[in-house]
């Protein structure tokens, strides 16, 4: 009865969220590119792009939620997978430059032509098409992530300790992608993008497509978590998140259910960040950094951890205050807040602010749900909870 | 230097042409002075260079600064002191005054050069011994054949045996590549080299070509092939120095996070911050002394100390009495929340101090150098590596042997028995993570010394810190500082082998494959405990 209660609640919940995503993702490229620039429903490119990240950002949260809310793995180094399909993406931009760059080298990034290579270096073959690049995107963060996990959970390393080598490999690629022999750009990484797909990347029309597609993405992946949690698989997740050795003495086999969803989580993660690139216009080594992924775990801790619909709300409400505080005269204050929201929604509101709402509100859902089951009991079909 | 011993060994060669010499060629030289001819002048100065008399340099110098007189009717020069006295060059007699008639002797810019020159072989006379040892080692490197007079006369005369030592060697240097020097002088030439044992001398033995007799080049191979191995002995022994001195880094930095994080179980990622906060406090305190009481700069670490460890420890109990107490047995929360502390305690500072690094100086007795054979040694490393040694000792008796350490102990292996015994839990945890940062804050003040003191500073050490404390094995002292030598070592011997960077990245990765093969580190608690 309260698990009937509860999946029919989230589900309301559920559509409400992508109701309102996919109503932002249609209605604000169109204000942006039908409505005259001035009117006061139109929304200015700029905003488009800022908000564009939003959403990036909340598809990152969701893949944080998804190992950490429902399977305890607090992974402290999700911004790796982030970057590196930003990379990917990246990569591609670059080899859509062509001979427009400053040397004009049709083959060789300006960066490379700068560093007096001669050749292409092998990693970058094939990113001149978008395909594989898009397969890369996906690739590469999940099979970093697959034999992290492999390596990581087959040997039962948990809890702080996988957080810590998370925050680990991070660190090490961070190192790694500072270099410029790595071939990635070093410290500038890469940047200056012309094109993608034959549209300029500058262009409103490109940003606003840029958005929905984001959008899309958000609401498909938010779907892949729903999927995932609401099955059994999900079931047997929060039964490892909950009491691991438990789980694996009635049998399930704990460390192939975490590496699945730490490498689905990954690949999310990474799309996310092929979405960010083109959106910002830039990647570099500094989206590796330890800071970032502590900072998007808060993101999720914000919304509320186990709730999908929360991580999203969390990284665009952190995010939203972020650009707010940072730019105006509280700027020097903005790491004070960040700093508070941690102690704060750790110490005072461990659910989030979704969870917290929830379970605010559960008493009131419950009654009437009893009103409603009493009624049909008396032949009276249910009332319809349209909202 | 070299130029200048070129252009000397030119002059002697005008010397040489200038036909033969009458006796006392010394006296003849500085007569020739007299003439007041830049000719005369010039051959003059490279006799005088050459003659190895003791008044040679001052005689040469006071003509550079234009000091030295001449009367061209007696052809007498003398030379004006610096204190106003005039003595005869030729003799070094003491004069009453300058005769009227005497006048500057003149240079033009080639004499000047000459003067130069002269001066620089002359250098290896210098009263000065670090003057001499410049000299004989620039002489080493040039072994220039027309130099091999002044050296011999120069050798005579020493009395310092580092200088002996040098001038030595740029003698064998001389005689191994003078074509007319005997096999034996050769041979004993190439020993004093090779006991000489480092990069130059490897480099200057393996010159010697096949124009040299057999004997002599053989001798100088074997002498290549001994120095290069002491070479790599020396850097092998240099590299483990480096290792150390940064074991003892990584120790320092993390053996208070041993404490809180081994012993405890909490994860303060601002712990880096009670560092930082460590070496602040030594900012300050080097800050008051610096404006109120200059002298006692040398005790501002010593006063450091005991303070750093007052400041970072009573911010570790206030974080613990107001955060981490309501946070046990929840490490992932924990670990969020000091990470949002660390942003907000480095922002503080950044608010306080400004964003920039601060200068915190090196008392005199931390400051400077010692070869101790073929490396250098600095003294604040060494101090830091003692330092770090101390401190790990007297945690480890702390522990070991007071009341407050046995209940740390017993709060940590059993929470609930201990307080069954009487132990006031809660005080135990709170002095244990005011310990911890405690450390952390010496720690600070030792790294003020060999890093920039900026808010930054802890979060460089933080990731570290915890490679360290998880490789070594949580809950256990010695496992830390086993860990900390490991990959302090490790690091500077990967270092000259696959660079700075790339020798990081594989100790990070290492860790990580280790952790794989040992979830808990080298030194791991057996029982019950670890599933806990």
């Amino acid at each position: 009865m309260m698990d009937h209660m509860l999946t029919r609640s989230l589900d309301r919940a559920a559509t409400t969220f992508m109701i309102v995503v996919a109503a932002c993702g249609i209605l604000i490229p169109l204000s942006n590119m039908l409505l005259p620039a001035g009117s006061m429903f139109q929304v200015p490119t700029y905003l488009v792009a800022l908000w564009g990240k939003y959403v990036c950002y909340a598809i990152l949260a969701l893949s944080i939620d998804l190992i950490w809310g429902y399977c305890g793995i607090l992974s402290l180094g999700h911004g790796a997978f982030f970057a590196l399909g930003g990379y990917a993406m990246g990569m591609y931009l670059m080899r859509q430059i062509g001979a427009r760059g400053v040397y004009g080298n049709p083959d060789l990034p300006d960066f490379m032509v700068f560093l007096n290579w001669q050749k292409l270096p092998w990693y970058w073959y094939g990113f001149d098409m978008f395909p594989v690049a898009l397969l890369m995107v996906v690739l590469v963060p999940g099979l970093l992530a697959f034999c992290f996990g492999w390596f990581a959970f087959r040997s039962r390393v948990t809890g702080v300790y996988l957080s810590i080598i998370t925050q680990a490999m991070t660190y090490a690629l961070l190192l790694g992608f500072f270099r410029n022999d790595f071939g990635f750009g070093g410290n500038n990484g890469l940047t200056d993008f012309k094109d993608i797909l034959g549209f300029n990347v500058q262009a409103e029309g490109t940003r606003a497509a840029l958005f929905a597609l984001s959008c899309l993405a958000l609401i498909i992946a938010f779907l892949i978590c729903r999927a995932v949690v609401s099955s059994k698989l999900g079931k047997v997740l929060i039964a490892i998140r909950d009491a691991e050795s438990r789980t694996r003495f009635i049998g399930y086999r704990v460390e192939s259910y975490k590496l699945f969803v730490f490498t689905l989580s990954a690949c999310m993660a990474g799309i996310a960040g092929a979405l960010y690139v083109p959106q910002v216009g830039i990647i570099n080594p500094s989206e590796f950094a330890p800071g970032n992924s502590i900072e998007a775990v808060i993101w999720v801790a914000v919304g509320g951890r186990g709730t999908l619909i929360g991580a999203a709300l969390g990284a665009v409400v952190v995010n939203y205050a972020k650009t707010f505080f940072t730019s105006g005269a509280l700027a020097p204050y903005w790491l004070f807040m960040l700093g508070a929201m941690f102690v704060l929604v750790t110490l005072l509101l461990p659910k989030g602010i979704v969870g917290t709402f929830n379970s605010w509100w559960e008493p009131f859902r419950a009654r009437r749900l009893t009103d409603a089951s009493a009624a049909r009991e008396d032949g009276v079909s249910a009332p319809k909870m349209a909202e | 230097m070299l130029a200048c011993l070129r252009a000397f060994a030119l002059s002697l060669l005008l010397v040489a042409f200038a036909g033969p010499c009458l006796a006392g060629p010394f006296e003849d030289a500085v007569a020739k002075l007299a003439n007041d001819d830049f000719s005369d002048t010039e051959e003059a100065i490279g006799t005088i260079a050459s003659s190895g008399n003791p008044l040679a340099y001052p005689i040469i110098g006071a003509l550079k600064d234009e000091r030295l007189f001449a009367d061209g009717e007696t052809k007498k020069v003398f030379i004006k002191q610096d204190d106003g006295k005039v003595i005869d060059a030729a003799t070094g007699a003491a004069i009453d005054s300058l005769p009227d008639s005497a006048s500057a002797v003149s240079l033009n810019n080639r004499l000047r050069r000459t003067v130069d020159a002269a001066l620089g072989g002359l250098t290896l006379l210098s009263p000065d011994l670090a003057t001499r040892l410049a000299a004989a080692q620039s002489v080493f490197k040039s072994h220039e054949e027309a130099v091999l007079p002044t050296v011999e006369g120069a050798l005579a005369k020493e009395t310092n045996r580092t200088a002996k030592t040098a001038l030595g060697e740029a003698r064998a240097a001389i005689l191994l590549f003078k074509s007319d020097a005997s096999e034996v002088d050769k041979l004993e030439a190439v020993a004093t080299i090779k006991a000489r044992g480092d990069q130059e001398a490897m480099a200057m033995l393996s010159d010697v070509g096949g124009d040299q007799p057999v004997a002599v080049a053989k001798a100088a191979a074997a002498g290549v092939a001994s120095i290069q191995s002491t070479l790599a002995i020396w850097s092998t022994v240099q590299n483990a120095w480096y290792g150390l001195s940064l074991g003892s880094v990584l120790l320092l930095a993390a053996i208070g996070l041993a404490i809180t994080f081994g012993v405890m179980g909490v994860i303060n990622m601002a712990h880096g911050e009670m560092v930082m906060l460590g070496a602040y406090t030594t900012f300050v305190v080097q800050e008051v002394i610096r404006t109120r009481y200059p002298g006692m700069f040398d005790y501002s670490l010593v006063i450091a100390v005991p303070l750093a460890f007052l400041v970072s420890g009573a911010v570790g109990i206030l974080i613990e009495r107001s955060i981490i107490r309501f946070l046990y047995g929840r490490p992932l929360e924990t670990l969020l929340a000091t990470w949002g502390l660390s942003l907000v305690l480095q922002q503080a500072v950044r608010t306080l101090f400004g964003p920039t690094n601060r200068e915190v100086g090196n008392p005199s007795w931390m400051s400077g150098a010692f070869e101790l054979g073929h490396m250098t040694i600095t003294y604040n490393r060494l101090w830091i590596l003692c330092f770090t040694l101390a401190v790990f000792v007297i945690l480890l008796a702390m522990l070991r042997f007071t009341s407050l350490g046995l209940q740390m102990r017993a709060v940590t292996q059993n929470r609930r028995m201990a307080a069954s015994m009487g132990i006031a839990t809660s005080r135990v945890d709170a002095l244990t993570f005011g310990l911890g940062s405690g450390i952390a804050g010496i720690a600070g003040v030792a790294l003020s010394q060999i890093d920039n003191v900026s808010p930054n500073l802890g979060q460089s050490y933080i990731i570290d810190s915890f490679m360290v404390v998880v490789f070594g094995g949580v809950g256990n002292l010695w496992g830390t500082l086993v860990g900390a030598f490991t990959l302090g070592i490790a690091n500077k011997f990967l270092e000259p082998v696959a660079g700075a960077v790339l020798g990081k990245i594989a100790i990070l990765v290492l860790i990580i494959l280790f952790i794989q093969k040992r979830p808990r580190g080298l030194f791991a608690l057996k029982g019950r405990a670890v599933e806990a």
